[in-house]
C-alpha cells in the first residue's frame, strides 16, 4: 500500500507537471504546495482530488501520501503535513500532544465510508449477524459450518493494528460499539499490512473472512449482508443502504488542519466539499456526504 | 621523497585505522541508541507483562513472547531449508560442476542474491502461498513455513557464495593428497575438502541466518503475521508473527517516546542481542576449529 501511495504520488506530480499547459502557459513556480497524508483508506480518494483539483489550479500542487490514520495524524502533529487523512476520530491522547506542542487540530468530514465483511465467492454463508461477526473475529466461532456454511476452518483476515480501519472493525463490529466491552481479536487473526493482502487472500482462499472499505472490495469477491440484531434485516453495503443508515458498518472520513485552514488549504477544503469532488467520491465507491 | 611517501604513509595507514575502528564506533553508537530508547521499555511495562503471551500493543498488551517465537520458527526453518541446499550447491559448484558450468552458475546465484525481497514477497503472496495451502491442506497458506521458504530463498544466494569462495580456497594439494591415499571423490569432499573449509563455510551459514534473521519484508508479506506462541510441533504450520514485522509494521504510527515506541526499540534491542549471540557462537567455533586444525597440521 505505502509502495503504491508513493507510485501514486510521483504519477500526481507528474501529471501536475505535464497536465496544466492549458490554463497558464508558465508553471514552472507553484503558488502553494500541500502535503497531505494518512488513512490507507482516503489515499485514492484523496489522490483523485489532488489529480482533479490540479487540473483545475495548476498553480497548486499537492502531494498525497498513505501510511495509515495514526501516521497521518503523526505527522500533522509533527508539523510536517498540511493535511492528515484519517478514516476514525483523533483520539484524545492525540489532542492533548498536538496542543502540547501549539497546534490545534481541526476536523473536517469529507466522505463517508462503509466496511464491508468479505468472504470468498466459493463460500456458501452470504448474511450474518453483527453478533456473529463478532464470535468469528474474537474466536468463539471457529468453524463455517457453525454459522450455516461448509464444514472448514474459519480464516480471519484484519488490518494490522495501525490502520483506522482496525480501530473502527475492533469498535463497531467485535465490540458491537459498547464502550465497556474488552474483547479482543483472537490472536491467531492474521493481521495483513495492507488491504491488497486481505483481497488477495479471500480471493484464492475459502476459508478465509475479511473487512475492508467499501470502495475497496473488487467484483469478484463476495461481500456479506449484515443484520444488526439477529431478527432484523440483513443489509448489504451500499451507497443507498449507508446514506439511509440501515447498513450497520459505516463511518464518516475525516481530515484534520493544524488550526482553521487557511490560504490554498482553505480553498481545497472547500472545493473538497462541493459536488464536483464528491462526484469523485462516488465514483470511488465511498458514499458523499450531504 | 622519502619524507613524502613518509608522510603519505602516515595517512593511509591512519585512514585504514579509522575506517576500521569507525565500524566498531558504529555498532557502539547504535548499540547504545538502542539501549537508551529500549531500556525504558522496562521500566513502563513490568517485566511480567512484557514476557506475557499476548500482543497487541494499541490495548497495552505488550507480550513480546509471541514475537520471539515467531521469530525463531521462521528462523529455524529457513535455516533448516537453506543450510543442506546451500551447502550442497556450493560443493557441487566448487567441486563437482565442470569448469564452464561452474562459471554460469556462480554469477546466476549471485544474481538470486540481488533479487530485492520485495519482489520475493509478491512471488510467495501470488504463488506460494496459495499453493502450500491446497498442497498441504492447510487453513491458510500464510504461514511460518512460508516465510521460512522465502527466507531460505533469500539465504541460500549469501551461503552458496561465501561457501563456495572458502571450498575454493582450499589449496589443491589436498584434493590431491586424499585422492593418492585411495579416497573416493566423496570421501575427498566429505574428509578433506570441507573440513579444511571450514571456519568459511561456517561463516557463510552464520551469515545467511543473519540475513534471514534480520529479513523484513519479505516476512511481513506471507506469514499473516498473527502474534501465536509457537507451543505445538505444527506451529510451522501456523501463521507467525516474527519480531522484524512487527517493527516495520507498527515504528510508522507510535507516537515518540510513548510505551509502545519504547517496546518497539526493546524489541530490536532484542534481534540485537540474538544475532550477536549467534555471531558470538559462531566465532567462538570456527576459533577452537582453527586451533585444532593448526594442531594437527603441525
Amino acid at each position: 500500500m505505502k509502495q503504491l501511495a508513493v507510485l501514486s504520488l510521483i504519477l500526481v506530480l507528474m501529471i501536475s507537471c505535464a497536465a496544466p499547459g492549458t490554463g497558464t502557459p508558465s508553471n514552472s513556480q507553484p503558488a502553494a504546495s500541500i502535503q497531505n497524508k494518512g488513512s490507507d483508506t482516503i489515499v485514492n480518494l484523496a489522490l483523485a482530488w489532488a489529480e482533479r483539483y490540479q487540473q483545475i489550479h495548476p498553480e497548486v500542487r499537492l502531494s498525497v501520501t498513505g501510511g495509515g490514520s495514526g501516521t497521518g495524524l503523526a505527522a500533522l502533529i509533527n508539523g510536517t503535513v498540511d493535511i492528515a487523512n484519517a478514516s476514525r476520530q483523533i483520539k484524545p491522547e492525540e489532542v492533548t500532544e498536538a496542543q502540547s506542542k501549539g497546534i490545534d487540530p481541526v476536523e473536517h468530514v469529507i466522505a463517508r465510508d462503509a466496511i464491508a465483511v468479505i468472504v470468498n465467492p466459493e463460500n456458501p454463508v452470504s448474511q450474518l449477524s453483527l453478533q456473529q461477526i463478532s464470535d468469528i473475529y474474537s474466536g468463539k466461532i471457529t468453524n463455517w459450518k457453525e454459522v450455516g456454511g461448509q464444514d472448514r476452518p474459519i480464516v480471519r483476515l484484519s488490518r494490522e493494528t495501525n490502520s483506522g480501519t482496525h480501530v473502527y472493525f475492533l469498535e463497531t463490529v467485535l465490540r458491537l460499539g459498547d464502550k465497556e466491552n474488552k474483547t479482543l481479536f483472537s490472536t491467531d487473526t492474521l493481521l495483513l499490512p495492507s488491504s491488497e493482502g486481505i483481497i488477495n487472500e479471500v480471493r484464492q482462499n475459502p476459508n478465509a473472512i475479511g473487512y475492508d472499505g467499501l470502495g475497496y472490495v473488487p467484483r469478484d469477491l463476495k461481500m456479506i449482508a449484515i443484520a444488526r440484531q439477529p431478527g432484523e434485516g440483513y443489509i448489504l453495503p451500499s451507497i443507498a443502504t449507508v446514506n439511509d443508515n440501515s447498513y450497520p458498518i459505516a463511518r464518516d472520513l475525516y481530515m484534520y488542519t493544524a488550526g482553521q485552514p487557511q490560504g490554498a488549504v482553505a480553498a481545497y477544503l472547500d472545493w473538497i466539499s462541493s459536488d464536483e469532488a464528491q462526484a469523485i467520491v462516488a465514483k470511488l465507491g465511498f458514499v458523499p456526504v450531504k | 621523497m622519502d619524507k613524502s611517501l613518509d608522510w603519505r604513509e602516515y595517512v593511509i595507514t591512519r585512514a585504514i585505522k579509522a575506517s576500521g575502528y569507525s565500524a566498531i564506533l558504529f555498532v557502539g553508537l547504535i548499540f547504545i541508541f538502542l539501549l537508551r530508547e529500549g531500556l525504558p521499555a522496562l521500566a513502563d511495562v513490568p517485566p511480567g507483562d512484557l514476557l506475557s503471551t499476548r500482543w497487541y500493543p494499541i490495548e497495552n498488551y505488550f507480550g513480546i513472547l509471541p514475537l520471539l517465537s515467531g521469530s525463531l520458527v521462521v528462523t529455524l526453518g529457513a535455516a533448516l531449508i537453506a543450510m543442506p541446499l546451500g551447502l550442497g550447491s556450493a560443493i557441487f559448484i566448487a567441486e563437482i560442476a565442470p569448469r564452464w558450468l561452474r562459471e554460469i552458475l556462480k554469477p546466476l546465484v549471485e544474481l538470486l542474491g540481488g533479487l530485492p525481497s520485495v519482489v520475493l514477497g509478491f512471488l510467495g503472496i501470488l504463488v506460494l502461498s496459495p499453493n502450500l495451502r491446497t498442497l498441504l491442506d492447510l487453513p491458510t497458506g500464510l504461514t511460518a513455513l512460508a516465510g521460512s521458504l522465502l527466507l531460505a530463498a533469500i539465504a541460500i544466494p549469501t551461503i552458496v557464495s561465501i561457501a563456495e569462495d572458502a571450498l575454493d580456497s582450499v589449496p589443491q594439494s589436498y584434493r590431491e593428497g586424499a585422492l593418492a591415499v585411495g579416497a573416493t571423490r566423496w570421501q575427498t569432499i566429505w574428509r578433506v575438502t570441507l573440513p579444511a573449509a571450514r571456519s568459511g563455510v561456517l561463516t557463510a551459514i552464520m551469515l545467511g541466518i543473519g540475513r534471514a534473521l534480520g529479513e523484513t519484508m519479505a516476512v511481513m508479506m506471507v506469514t499473516g503475521n498473527a502474534p501465536v506462541i509457537a507451543t505445538r510441533w505444527n506451529s510451522l504450520f501456523m501463521p507467525a508473527r516474527t519480531m522484524t514485522a512487527t517493527i516495520a509494521a507498527e515504528m510508522g504510527e507510535v507516537a515518540n517516546a510513548s510505551t509502545h515506541y519504547h517496546v518497539l526499540f526493546f524489541i530490536g534491542l532484542v534481534l540485537f542481542l540474538i544475532s550477536l549471540a549467534v555471531n558470538v557462537a559462531a566465532s567462538s567455533v570456527v576459533f577452537r576449529q582453527k586451533k585444532r586444525a593448526e594442531r594437527i597440521l603441525s
